[in-house]
């Protein structure tokens, strides 16, 4: 049942970009989006999918994993699309009944389909080669700058990580405790929207008391082998750049000229439909 | 009046890359009033194979046939072999939610339609049959101890009255005294009520004292399927699949190599006793 779900979706293979220091994925990441969204000429458009291919091929991630992600946002693109093809004004371009779909509508409404496929498949190829654990130390280190301002950064990072821990234990939970009462005649599926959510309750109680239970027992567990929050903890795998993320930065960095280029210098001219 | 299993697949994740072959070709025959114990290492399969006697699981092929009823038919009707094969879940204090014991153990009787003084009736008499006493009804579940705990919990399916119970590791995590508790309690409502039980367990000792016969599960297929005595006769096929026989059986096997006349397949403590009785007599 729940267990077909899977979170996190971290796609284990042998890559570059999986050996890869998650801070340097994370701006990369971050940098990447602004990008999409900073620089508009078509020709920024050709450079930033270079880009995004040569980053694919080197993941060796298969393609529908990604497109996975693509499948969730399906309505809303579709929705930004239709709105945007039909409530910009401008040389009409067809005519239905009252509505007009103009061509700077179909201008903007294609560039933003490309820029949300883009981001998504950016941001999914980051979760697919970067481990949860990996990702939160990531943050950790690279956000470390905000405790001279007093934000925990640690602790958050501590939790975030214990809460990815938690999902799967608590879906095989959920899994467990559903079966259980299944197996006394409770019913999940029929009824009306009021039964429906009263036979929730065998299920949802017995779940806040393990989830309580097991939030003590990790608790206790931490406590008994010293853990004190982050003052002066040490890490058995501190982050350190190697030359591969240098260079990855450099590659970030020639991206980035590239798109700033190729957004003020190249021009190219679509065919005069456009 | 049985279970039967036919050649029964089940394949977890189909079609991703977690694939794995759960159960493989299972034959399996389970007559009324059987008390069967079902033994397997850890991932053997064996929480798979019962959670499908009771509908929970579908299988990916083969088919089930309940006292001849086929029930993946179309139609059939799953609530009502539910309450025919009464399943007892790992650590089943987990699943009780109710204010009281009482309330909670009426959950599954409330779900098969009952009226309300049968309902509550068949709760008193379940936890009757579990020696839960009257003044345990209106506490909560949770200031109960571990062992009564676990009994309320089974009360709770008993209340259903299932003519199947399938008790899944009931002793897991129960000191002496619990555990015993529980498998005298399984045993009494074999003999008593004749119902079938199916107790899975790697407790070689708990499965020994108790049931007239003894599945051995190993990666997904059934290995051995006999009664105590001859399975245990086994022991190298089932210390190479990471199980053991009863302490008393290895001992027995001690005494035959230490040139005792004496039989060796014995594999509870009472029928050892009179076996090193016999032997000594006949030495004497």
């Amino acid at each position: 049942m729940l267990k077909d779900i899977t979170l996190g979706q971290y796609y284990p293979a042998d890559s570059v970009l999986h050996k890869l220091d998650p801070r340097v994925k994370l701006l990369g990441t971050i940098l990447f989006i602004l990008s999409l969204f900073v620089f508009q000429s078509v020709s920024c458009y050709l450079v930033a999918t270079l880009f995004l291919v040569s980053v694919i091929k080197l993941s060796k991630v298969p393609l529908r994993f990604m497109t996975k992600g693509l499948k969730a946002i399906f309505v809303l693109m579709m929705i930004t699309l239709v709105f945007n093809m039909v409530l910009t004004p401008g040389t009409p371009l067809i005519r239905i009944w009252k509505i007009t779909v103009t061509v700077e509508g179909t201008k903007i409404a294609i560039r933003m389909a490309v820029r949300l496929i883009y981001l998504v498949l950016g941001s999914s190829l980051m979760t697919l080669t970067t481990t949860p654990n990996h990702l939160t130390d990531g943050m950790e280190k690279g956000l470390g700058f905000l405790k001279w301002f007093h934000v925990p950064v640690h602790e958050i990072a501590m939790i975030m990580s214990i809460a990815l821990r938690f999902i799967p234990i608590l879906m095989d939970e959920t899994d467990r405790i559903m079966k259980a009462q299944t197996s006394r005649g409770a019913d999940f599926d029929s009824g009306n929207l009021i039964q429906k959510v009263k036979s929730l309750v065998p299920l949802l109680v017995p779940l806040f008391i393990s989830a309580f239970r097991r939030a003590n027992d990790l608790a206790m567990a931490m406590e008994a082998r010293g853990y004190h929050g982050g003052e002066g903890r040490t890490k058995m795998r501190p982050l350190e750049y190697q030359r591969r993320d240098k260079a990855a930065y450099l590659i970030l960095a020639a991206y980035l000229t590239a798109m700033f280029l190729a957004n003020y210098f190249v021009k190219i001219t679509l065919p005069a439909v456009w | 009046m049985s279970i039967k299993i036919e050649n029964l697949n089940y394949i977890y994740g189909a079609g991703t890359a977690f694939e794995k072959h759960a159960l493989k070709d299972i034959h399996l025959e389970i007559e009324d009033g059987q008390f069967i114990g079902m033994i397997g290492h850890t991932g053997s399969g064996k929480s798979t194979l019962i959670q499908h006697l009771n509908g929970l699981i579908r299988a990916t092929s083969g088919r089930i046939l309940y006292n001849g009823e086929n029930i993946y038919a179309e139609g059939y009707d799953m609530k009502k072999l539910r309450s025919r094969v009464g399943v007892v879940f790992q650590y089943p204090e987990q699943q009780l939610f109710e204010m009281d014991v009482f309330t909670d153990v009426c959950f599954g009787p409330k779900n098969q339609g009952l009226p309300r003084e049968e309902i509550e009736e068949r709760a008193r008499e379940a936890l009757r049959q579990v020696h839960l006493d009257e003044s345990y009804y209106r506490k909560s579940p949770f200031e109960l101890s571990g062992g009564q705990k676990r009994r309320a919990a089974i009360a709770g399916i008993l209340a259903m009255h299932p003519q199947v119970l399938v008790l899944d590791e009931p002793t897991a995590g129960l000191d002496p005294k619990g555990r015993d508790e529980i498998l005298n309690l399984a045993a009494a409502l074999h003999r008593e009520q004749n119902i079938t039980i199916i107790l899975v367990s790697h407790s070689m000792e708990d499965v020994a004292n108790y049931v007239d016969r003894i599945v051995v599960m190993n990666e997904g297929r059934i290995l051995l399927d006999d009664i105590p005595g001859k399975v245990f006769a086994h022991d190298r096929e089932l210390e190479a699949v990471g199980l053991a026989v009863p302490q008393v059986t290895y001992v027995m096997q001690a005494l035959k190599a230490k040139g005792w006349d004496i039989d060796s397949s014995v594999t509870t403590i009472a029928e050892a006793k009179r076996a090193i009785l016999d032997a000594l007599h006949r030495k004497s």
